[in-house]
């Protein structure tokens, strides 16, 4: 009997390569594996020209130390810490939806118990399943809090999330034509994307996946486009689209139907409802105000295939650093977040623990300021602010 | 809780992603939907080096019979780690292990564990158990070898009126002697139970080279049932005796410690076996445990290729293996390894 012998039950099937981007040449290079010490793009994006190979492996090198240094000191306080916050959420969960089933109808109960719904919901979402979902959290050898074994509180499936986002997402931030999440296949979001005129729906466009997020993430994790042109196979397709009718579903019966309808013994059933539509809608706001904030404020770049071509592991590092802005805030603004607040030090290293992004940012900063590499930050406002001026500023060529 | 489960169900479908399991894992931590757990409810020191540890376990634990093994887990600096480990108790009360302190995990259940700490279990296992049908016994243990023994007598001396023991118990001294005090007391109570002790420290060890040593306590050991546990040099003396006078080994059951790590070396490579696939691979030591197997022609799971998605992970069965970022040699049976950052150091199993 092995210590995670319920994951060993059912592996998951391999999942076939869809995004080989690589062109035919020698068989080693078809699979880019392991990015090289040594070496450097064909083009380096231009706010790191001025750098050469060697002050990037010495970058690379500083980086790596950062990691080090928490994988040494990772141990039994951030154990404790990941399974307090998962009490927390579990709490929270019961407390809220209890309450709105039992006392909907008062205004006062509703109210706390909408709020401890939604904050069920984002914690579940950001500092619990996100990461977990990274594998943040796997070194502790638990199949409770483990990236293979997790089911979220989100429509999209655990398991094509993590494809469309761990592989594909974090692999080529931001490089145009790899990295889809430049826009989500919705919204023009780069001067480098083409314009038609169906951009000029952005902010339209913008405005309806806010407040139904989590659904604009399941449509876009099926990955529709790459189905119908060929390059996913039919049987992928279907398996992801009967996974995301299973946890699509189990949202919408747990929160618009058993929820009201255990609330019809007290008769709060729509007070329960419209308590769960509000959490729901809360955190969707929420959770696409966040996201937006991760890539898209003004000074974020976007890369092309000439700056990864031959990218060794520093500039891997530095595209991170450059396509990536952080939100500056308190800790309960971090914890919120997920610390995705944090967005710079998470692609950096997506399966550092989140608790620690918050000590190693200043580090990462004075790095960035050494090497004359921009650190985006700003708070909460300024960043979504320029998120949305860039979904209106791309409606037009 | 099977009458419930209709009902857990339904509760489940007002919770989900959760299952009723993890709510009452908030007040009660031995529920959990994945994983066997007790709650350690006693911790009794035995000697210097050993303690036992009693713990009520959660659903899903089946009782187990005198002389099994089960895998514990336990949470190091936040890692969790796994060893088996023989159940002292008897059937019926709450289960227990009796552990020597040698290596970490022993080391942190002998001196860390205190009651309410929660431990992770495998089902209880192994052959090693009491004959189906009443007859007289031999037992010869060595060290903590008496452990999954003193599960059997437990079991059977006070409740057996006709049973038939004779124990011998080899130990490097009086206080390092598990159960020392418990076997005499019930040696002295219950004529059924017969104890030989024997110190290695103070005298000579026991002599199976010959059976003269063996004649000369126990005349009738060649018809007795007999069971043999300690470290490997002690069983495989015991078996060659057995064989060499004839009884034939058949009339003996035998349980060996056994130690599963096999020490991984940086930059060796070694032989690759994909279980599930049955195919070997001769590995160096730099090549990705993905790049072997895609060469092989298996069906490996894949993602980044680069360390960072995740979604390559696959069960170590044996071996260790080298992390090609950092150089670090790990691996512990049943871990799941990224294969694309991996190497193998030495020969490694995969569940592939």
């Amino acid at each position: 009997m092995n210590p995670l012998a319920t994951l060993q039950k059912k592996p998951t099937p391999p999942r076939i390569d869809t995004t080989s981007h690589a062109p035919q040449r020698d068989k080693r290079e078809v699979r880019p594996g392991l990015l090289a010490d040594k070496g450097s793009p064909a083009v380096r994006p231009p706010a790191a020209a001025h750098l050469s190979d060697e002050q990037v492996a010495e970058l690379c090198k500083e980086l790596d130390t950062i990691k080090s240094d928490i994988l040494k000191r990772r141990g039994t306080e951030d154990a404790k810490y990941i399974r307090r916050v998962i009490r927390l959420q579990r709490y929270l969960e019961i407390l809220g939806r209890g309450a709105l089933i039992l006392d909907g109808k008062n205004k006062a109960v509703w109210v706390a118990a909408t709020a401890a719904l939604a904050s069920a919901k984002i914690i579940e979402n950001m500092e619990i399943g996100h990461n977990v979902l990274h594998g943040q959290w796997d070194w502790m050898r638990d199949p409770d809090i483990h990236s293979t074994t997790w089911q979220w509180d989100f429509a999209t499936p655990a398991r094509s999330w993590q494809h469309t986002h761990n592989d594909l997402h974090h692999r080529w931030t931001n490089v145009l034509g790899k990295d889809k999440d430049v826009g989500f296949n919705l919204l023009r979001m780069d001067p480098a994307q083409e314009w038609t005129p169906v951009n000029l729906l952005n902010p339209v466009f913008n405005m309806v996946l806010a407040p139904f997020f989590e659904w604009g993430i399941a449509i876009y994790d099926l990955e529709i486009d790459l189905y119908l042109d060929g390059t996913k196979p039919k049987e992928v397709f279907m398996d992801d689209l009967k996974a995301f009718a299973k946890s699509g579903g189990s949202q919408i019966m747990k929160d618009f139907v058993v929820t009201p309808g255990l609330a019809l013994a007290t008769g709060a059933h729509k007070e329960a409802f419209l308590g769960t539509a509000a959490a729901n809608l809360i955190r969707n706001l929420w959770a696409h105000s966040v996201i937006f904030c991760g890539h898209f404020p003004d000074g974020t770049e976007t890369f092309t295939d000439e700056m990864v071509d031959g990218e060794a592991r520093g500039d891997w590092y530095i595209r991170q650093m450059l396509g990536s802005s952080n939100i500056s805030g308190s800790k309960f603004l971090h914890f919120m977040t997920g610390n995705l607040s944090h967005q710079v030090e998470h692609h950096l290293f997506p399966d550092l623990p989140s608790s620690r992004y918050g000590e190693i940012a200043p580090k990462v900063q004075e790095i960035c300021e050494r090497y004359g590499l921009p650190y985006n930050t700003g708070p909460l406002y300024k960043q979504v602010g320029s998120a949305w001026g860039k979904v209106f500023r791309l409606a037009l060529p | 809780m099977k009458r419930l489960r209709p009902l857990a169900q339904a509760a489940s479908i007002a919770i989900h992603p959760l299952g009723v399991e993890e709510l009452f894992g908030l007040f009660d931590p031995v529920f959990s939907r994945r994983q066997l757990r007790g709650v350690v409810t006693e911790v009794v020191r035995e000697t210097p080096q050993s303690a036992t540890i009693y713990f009520r376990p959660g659903y899903g634990w089946r009782t187990h019979k005198a002389g099994q093994w089960a895998r514990i887990g336990v949470e190091i600096n936040g890692v969790r780690h796994w060893r088996s480990y023989s159940i002292s108790s008897a059937p019926g009360q709450h289960p227990s292990v009796t552990v020597t302190d040698i290596g970490e995990v022993s080391s942190t259940l002998v001196h860390n564990t205190r009651v309410g700490d929660v431990l992770f279990l495998a089902p209880a296992q192994g052959e090693f158990t009491l004959p189906e049908e009443a007859r007289p016994l031999l037992m010869m243990t060595a060290g903590s070898g008496i452990t999954p023994v003193m599960s059997m007598i437990r079991t059977l001396i006070p409740h057996q009126k006709t049973a038939d023991v004779v124990l011998i118990h080899s130990a490097r001294t009086e206080e390092d002697s598990l159960f020392v005090d418990e076997l005499r007391a019930l040696s002295a109570k219950f004529p059924g139970l017969r104890l030989i002790e024997n110190f290695t420290g103070v005298g000579e060890r026991f002599d199976m080279s010959t059976p003269a040593q063996l004649d000369a306590v126990c005349p009738d050991w060649r018809t007795r049932a007999a069971y043999v546990c300690g470290p490997e040099g002690f069983v495989s003396d015991a078996e060659a005796l057995w064989t060499r006078s004839g009884t034939g080994a058949a009339g003996l059951t035998i349980e060996r410690f056994h130690t599963e790590l096999n020490a991984g070396e940086p930059g060796a490579g070694g032989l690759v076996t994909f279980e599930l696939s049955d195919k070997e691979v001769e590995a160096d030591g730099e090549s990705t445990l993905l790049e072997i197997g895609e060469d092989a022609g298996i069906l490996m799971p894949s993602g980044c290729r680069m360390g960072i998605c995740h979604s390559c992970l696959t069960p170590l069965r044996a071996g260790q293996v080298r992390d090609l970022r950092t150089g670090e040699v790990h691996g512990e049976p049943g871990e799941l390894i990224q294969t694309c950052v991996s190497a193998a150091a030495g020969s490694v199993n995969l569940g592939l």
